[in-house]
């Protein structure tokens, strides 16, 4: 199966906006979508100090409920699902037999016997055909609600006061007091609209604070006109998938297809904790998971480097200058905008991940030196 | 800021104003447009030689690299210095500030014009 041709030229429902904000496009998993409104810098800064508005509609929301909801995401998913309480989300992982890595997901437990899964867009078609197979025995139903489904992100600090003065939208409790991984339902009354659901998680892929919001695509332009109405004052930008990748880096998080692959095991990735053996049930690739990479398997580790040149995806990385052998891969690199030097995920073996160790990338054929450190690179201050 | 039209282009989308036998050499507004935000430049020593086609620099922005390819054989007799210190020159004024090499050379390669290139770009 090609994703890029079953989704061939897909647009979000803020197209006409992107364009009128005079967003640059790129093709992400056959979607149209803005790679930056002016620049990436500017994008990514205004997230770290303010606010940056993103257009995640390209994401897969799968809806999971029946009275089974909870024991089938136990058996579907790598987490303890069915242990999570209502509106709280969860990250988790959908693994093969083999014990790699489909996609990693968001699930929020919306109602006693419903959850939302929410997948990549590059896994979508994977995911749901993977949830729908292990529905077989039991009691639910697996709908998938992409198409229906806008998800807007307002990240970075401003974002909860953003959200409070935005005309049209209100949520059901006190964002405030809202916690990380948490949800709650809320309305938006666009203008000429009429009022609509809303469901608001604080969660994010930025390592700020911030907010996702799905709601339904026929409201989705007004929302994100009426967000950046109530944001501009306060730095809001809308922000590209240039910058979101930038600040997923920086706060060390794993982007599929880059850091995780079907080959990828989550103890290589430093995602063992997401794979929980301890539940008393079966789950597809527990066998997997309990046996575990070999001991040869790389691992994933930060790297960082002085000066400005930055190693990117598929860079080699050797043990010394003059090695002749590669001995590990940088799955993302960047010269991070935050901390102003080169940061960079990679595999290596083990013993190369050690803390402190100092390494090299081959920048175009140019040994860089470079030392593992841990991740996350940048955390903000709470 | 030099005049658009008056330059000539590569297929590489670099620009070259050719003044007697010294090339000065920078990438386009479309090209710095792809790139996105410049945060690195590497420029080739001054006296160094350098064949029409080769790979003499790199540009980088935060997403990609970019190469700098010499138009013409020649000579490298300049380089901005102020465009390796503030990289995002190349993108604030491609075609002025943002310039990057000067090349001697002794015989002008074909080179394409101003409408040549728009129409490469169909911008």
């Amino acid at each position: 199966m090609t994703v890029t041709d079953t989704n061939a030229q897909r647009f979000s429902p803020l197209h006409q906006a992107h364009i009128d904000a005079g967003a640059s496009f790129t093709d992400f998993a056959g979607w149209q979508m803005p790679v930056r409104y002016s620049s990436d810098l500017a994008e990514h800064h205004a997230v770290r100090t303010a606010a940056g508005l993103f257009d995640l509609s390209h994401m897969a929301e799968i809806r999971v409920s029946g009275p089974d909801a909870g024991a089938y995401l136990d058996y579907a998913l790598a987490g303890q699902l069915s242990a999570i309480t209502l509106l709280q989300a969860k990250y988790s992982l959908l693994l093969a037999e083999n014990g790699g890595i489909i996609d990693d997901v968001v699930v929020y437990r919306t109602a006693e016997s419903e959850f939302l899964v929410v997948a990549n867009a590059g896994n979508r078609f994977a995911a749901v055909d993977a949830l729908q197979q292990r529905a077989a025995r039991f009691d639910v139903t697996v709908t998938d609600e992409s198409d229906d489904t806008a998800l807007i992100a307002v990240q970075g600090p401003a974002a909860l006061a953003i959200l409070a003065q935005t005309a049209g939208f209100g949520a059901s409790a006190d964002l405030r007091t809202l916690r990380y991984y948490r949800a709650v339902t809320g309305t938006f009354a666009g203008i000429d609209l009429p009022e609509v659901p809303v469901f608001i998680a604080r969660t994010g892929y930025t390592g700020e604070d911030g907010f996702e919001l799905y709601l339904p695509n026929a409201n989705a332009a007004a929302l994100w006109d009426a967000l950046l109405a109530a944001g501009t004052d306060a730095g809001l930008v809308p922000a590209g998938l240039a910058s979101r990748d930038t600040l997923r880096l920086e706060a060390g998080m794993p982007l599929y297809g880059h850091e995780l692959t079907r080959n990828t095991f989550p103890a290589q990735a430093g995602l063992g904790r997401v794979v929980n053996l301890a539940k008393d049930t079966d789950f597809i690739g527990r066998a997997a998971s309990e046996e575990g990479p070999s001991a040869e398997a790389p691992v994933l580790v930060g790297l960082i480097s002085t000066g400005k040149r930055a190693g990117r995806a598929d860079y080699r990385i050797f043990r010394s200058l003059d090695a002749t052998e590669p001995e590990g891969i940088i799955t993302s690199g960047a010269l991070s905008p935050t901390l102003g030097y080169p940061i960079a995920m990679a595999y290596v073996p083990a013993p190369l991940a050690r803390l402190g160790t100092e390494v090299y990338v081959d920048v175009r054929g140019t040994r860089i030196p470079a030392t593992v450190t841990s991740l996350p690179f940048y955390k903000r201050q709470k | 800021m030099a005049d658009k039209s008056e330059l000539k282009y590569t297929s590489e989308h670099e620009w070259v104003l050719v003044d007697g036998s010294v090339a000065t050499v920078g990438i386009t507004a479309y090209a710095a447009e792809k790139l996105g935000d410049v945060v690195f430049v590497e420029l080739p020593e001054v006296g160094s030689a350098v064949a029409s086609g080769t790979v003499v620099g790199e540009i980088e922005s935060t997403k990609s690299v970019g190469e700098l390819f010499a138009p013409v054989n020649g000579t490298v007799t300049a380089t901005n210095a102020a465009v390796v210190d503030s990289p995002e020159l190349v993108n604030s004024d491609p075609f002025g500030e943002g310039w990057l090499i000067k090349v001697e050379f002794t015989e002008l390669p074909a080179l394409l014009s101003f409408a040549e290139y728009t129409a490469l770009t169909g911008e």
